[in-house]
Formats: C-alpha cells, structure tokens, sequence
C-alpha cells in the first residue's frame, strides 16, 4: 500500500489483521451474487494465499470470473450487479459501504481477457496509474523496472514512445501487466490473461507469473487446466448448479493445485478433470 | 497427364464459362448499370450548382469583396465583409454554446446514465430537434432572446444557431464516445480511475477525433443557416455591432438576389460561392480529423 492513503483503511488493517491465518491476505467470502434476479454464483469462499498463484477452473458460466472480479469491485460497473458476502483485505471488508471502490481497484490490480492497454505511448501507458496515484520520484526508473518486470524492456526500450496499440498481442498484454504492477498492487487479479494469446505468447506469460508471484499475490482465472496445474499453487474448481432452473455457479472444492490434481475430494471434481463434462 | 484422375464417365465437369448474354447475368448487369445511373445522378445537383457558382460568382471574386461594406442601391463595387465577420462570429457564439453543453450531454448520455430515463428522454428530444424546421429555431429564439432584449442582435442570431447545433454535437459525441472500446474503459477503472479521471484521461482522448468531426460539421451546417438568422439577427449595412442587427452571408444572399440592382445581384452570386466554399473547407477539415482516428 505504499503509494496509498487511506487512514480508516490502515486502523483497520492494525486492529483485525491477527485474526485472519497468517499467509492470507485477502479472504473472499461470496455468499451470494445476483446480476439483477439472476443468481450468478452462490456459496464461494476463496482464501488467497500471500505470494502464492491461485488458479480459478471450472467450465463455461461458472462464476469464475465473476467471483474474480468481485474482489476489486470491478463489478460494480455493471448494472445490476449485487453482492452478498465480504471479502476481508487486511482485515477491512471492502464491500462496507464507507470504502472506496476506487482506492480498492488501486491496491488490486487487474489484468483482462483481452489485451486493453491505452491509445498512449508504451511509456505513457505505463506511467499511468504512477500518475493517477500522484507519485513524484523518478518516473522512468518505476516504468523501466515495471517493464523489466512484465519481462518487455528488451524488446521497447528503443521505441518507449510508440503506441501501446503497435505492438503485438503478446506484447501488449505484458504491457498491461507492467501498467499493473507499476503501481505495486498488493494482489494481481488475471481474468483468462492468455485467452487471446497464441502458444509462445501464453508461456511467456506463464514464465513471467511465476516470477511475479515472488513480489506480488496473483489470482488467475482460465478455461484451461494444464494452465493451472502448471503455474498454480492453490485451485479452486467452481461448477454450475442448474438443480433449481437457474444456472448458479458455486466453489466445489478448493485445495493445493497437486492435491487438487491427483486426489480431488469431490466426485465432480473428478469428473471434470477426467473430462466427463465440461 | 491426368489419366489417374480420369472421371467416370457418367460424371461430367460443370460449365465455368462466363457467358454474358444469360439471363442471370443480363439481370445483374442492369441492375448494376442502374445504381451506378443513380450514384452519377446523386451527384449532379452539387455540381451543377457548383459550376454555376464559379460561373456567376467568381467575375466579383476580389479581395475587395472581403473588406468592403454593402454597396447601396445605385452604388457600383462594393463587397461583404460585414457579412463575413457577422456570420463567422454568430456562428462562433453558437459553437461556443453548444460545443461544451453537446459534449457534456453526450457524456452523460454515452457514459454514466445510459439507461437513465434522462438520458432517454434527452435522446429522444436530441434525435427530433435534429429533424426541426431551422425557421423554428429563429422563432424561438426571437421569442426568447429579441422580445426580452429589445433588439435584434448577433447574440439572438447565434443563440438560434446554437439550437440546430447542440443535438448535431451532443448525438455525434455520443456516438464517439461509444465508439471507445469498451476494454479501454474496463482497463481505467480496472487502475482505479474515478469516472471522471477516465473520462480526460482515456475516453475523451481517443474520442476527440469523432467529436471534432461533429462540432466541424454541425459549424458548417450553421453557417449555412438562413431561416433563423431572418428572426434575430436581421441584416445589417454596417460593420458588426454584436447588439445590433447584424449581417450574416445567408441573410444577404437572400436579401440580394432579389434585387432589382444588377450589382446587388452579382454580390449575391459571389456571397454564395464564398459561403460553399466555406462550407466546402469545414467538410475537408472535418474528413481530415475523421480520417486521423486510431484506436
């Protein structure tokens, strides 16, 4: 949280912080999210785990991403969207009404499906949410180390200038993941970050996660498996409910990616790794 | 060379020849002939009317024209420069209006209250206003603004000009805004932009191309304007007095090409090739800007 204020945020943190388990650091309690009457995901709780890769699987409508994005409240843009639940951050449940969705997005940074980088300059791009949060030191030195972060330096150093929209897919979406970090979020929220990606763009991507995870907290969602065994840490596997007309999405089971993997608890867990139904 | 590929001999290769004189093919050429007749004809009446511009027109075309007052009625020479300045600054007060009440509704419209009865209400309204009869907007506008002055004065004439504009801009500018890609916008709020730092930061940036093309195209529909300037700003032999009657080029083309007087007549000829080509550059500029949009 270095580059925010927020002070009813930091009493909180120092009051409540001894009574979540040590190594989570954001506990995402859904216990109920509605797009108007619709009943999109029930009954979810999703503890990530502190510099640890936490993968979201399960099949088409599940939730997933709208569980994921619940924990930056980027679902708030969307009409209808209701959520019941909490989802503790350092001990302050930001979906309380005095808490600021804004200054929540800030400390959890978000990459999407699509690459999305801005009709800027690489740099610009970069630099973009050092600004919005007023940082005042060295500029290029944060937007180099966020781009050699996001494992891009090498190939824009020459052409920083350029716009963001000029380079590849693969490109730009490390580049949307330099703008992330740039700021050095405390949790990295991934929706499907490959989804529109090639092979040797998805493992270059792979590659740089597990990097990033030594400095940053990361949270992906993917339709593809393999994905998550190879760089996740915990899985979470959600599965739609449609028992009662609907189609809810709900966590089914949540564990270590290899005991997740090998010896999953749940017969549908097992099923849908077996590839029984998708 | 193709005897493993040889047919059976019940299997026959079909017909690819082109032949004109079928009647499918007949069909599609007429048909074809005829929307290029009436893609040629579309464009006759644009460039009559600018044939004969420049026929009648350009024989007064000097820089005289553009410094110089009205002549009066026996007078010989003489221009209009008066009318120039009066339409180029009512035309200026009108933009001044409309261009940052459009962009602000369209704003809204685009962006925070899409859904909003308001927002519906004000599109519905903004949709009408574009169909308007532009004689009604000078009657409004000398109801609103020359009882309650006193006067006819430029500032009535661009008030009335405004009112033709704001729906031009407020609709385009909405459709720009639009037009911003929808993962753009997610990627501001997803960095923790308020909406309105993503609106300066992100959207208005990459939407001003299409709202330049709006404001440039609704400034040339203005200036073009007769009807409303007849109710508030008059005509004026002088040069521009804001509070005044004030001349505009519409307006002296009206007055003037139903003269008597053979100079007052040339003038109208020349007022109204200026005013196209005025109009004819603002179009230019507007496809120039248009044509520099890049996601």
């Amino acid at each position: 949280m270095m580059l925010m204020e927020y002070p009813q945020n930091r009493s909180d943190t120092v009051r409540t912080e001894a009574a979540l388990p040590k190594d989570v650091i954001l506990d995402c309690q859904a216990e109920k999210i509605y797009y108007g009457d619709f009943l999109a995901v029930r009954d979810s709780h999703v503890p990530i785990h502190k510099n640890q890769i936490t993968g979201f699987i399960g099949p088409s409508g599940c939730g997933k991403s709208t569980v994921l994005k619940s924990i930056n409240r980027m679902n708030d843009l969307i009409r209808g969207f209701r959520f019941e639940g909490k989802v503790h951050f350092h001990g302050t449940d930001i979906y309380r009404k005095e808490v600021d969705a804004v200054a929540v997005r800030r400390n959890i940074g978000m990459v999407f499906q699509q690459p999305n980088p801005f009709s800027m300059s690489i740099y610009e791009n970069v630099a973009f949410g050092l600004r919005l949060n007023r940082f005042s030191g060295n500029m290029d030195e944060k937007v180099e180390n966020a781009l050699r972060g996001a494992a891009l330096w090498d190939e824009v150093k020459n052409k920083l200038k350029n716009n963001g929209l000029s380079l590849s897919g693969g490109q730009q979406q490390r580049l949307c993941i330099a703008r992330a970090i740039a700021t050095e979020p405390q949790v990295l929220l991934m929706d499907e970050p490959c989804s529109a990606l090639d092979p040797i763009a998805t493992r270059q991507i792979e590659e740089l996660m597990v990097e990033l995870k030594k400095r940053f907290t990361v949270a992906i969602v993917t339709h593809n498996m393999q994905q998550a065994m190879r760089v996740a840490d915990q899985t979470v596997f959600f599965a739609v409910d449609v028992s009662k007309g609907g189609r809810t999405g709900y966590l089914v089971e949540m564990g270590s990616t290899s005991q997740l993997f090998e010896n999953p608890k749940e017969k549908l867990t097992k099923d849908y790794l077996r590839g029984d139904f998708s | 060379m193709n005897q493993d590929h040889s047919l059976p001999a019940e299997f026959h290769l079909p017909n690819l020849e082109r032949r004109a004189m079928e009647p499918r093919a007949l069909k599609s050429i007429v048909l074809s002939a005829i929307t290029i007749a009436a893609a040629v004809i579309a464009c006759i009446p644009l460039f009559s009317v600018l044939i004969l511009l420049l026929y009648r027109g350009a024989q007064r075309l000097s820089l005289e024209v553009f410094h110089t007052l009205p002549p009066t009625a026996f007078e010989a020479g003489g221009g209009f420069g008066n009318a120039i300045v009066g339409t180029l600054f009512m035309v200026g007060i009108a933009a001044l209006i409309s261009v940052p009440f459009g962009v602000l509704a369209a704003i809204y419209l685009a962006e925070l209250g899409p859904h909003s009865r308001v927002a519906q209400i004000a599109r519905f309204c903004a949709k009408t206003m574009t169909g308007l009869p532009s004689i009604l907007a000078g009657v409004f506008a000398y109801a609103a603004v020359v009882l309650i002055m006193g006067s006819y004065s430029a500032w009535a004439g661009g008030i009335a000009l405004s009112l033709l504009m704001v729906p031009i801009v407020m609709l385009t500018a909405e459709e720009a805004i639009k037009m911003v890609p929808q993962p753009m916008k997610d990627a501001a709020f997803g960095m923790g932009c308020t909406p309105l730092q993503s609106m300066l930061k992100v959207v208005l940036p990459v939407a001003m191309p299409g709202i330049m093309t709006g404001v440039v195209l609704a400034v040339a529909r203005a200036a073009g304007e007769t009807a409303p300037l007849l109710f508030t700003a008059l005509f004026s032999d002088y040069w521009l007095q804001a509070n005044e009657p004030t001349a505009s080029l519409a307006v002296l083309i009206y007055n003037y090409s139903g003269m008597p007087f053979e100079n007052q007549i040339e003038l109208a000829w020349t007022a109204s090739l200026v005013l196209v080509l005025m109009v004819f550059i603002l179009n230019i500029v507007s496809r120039t800007i248009g044509r520099r949009k890049k996601i």
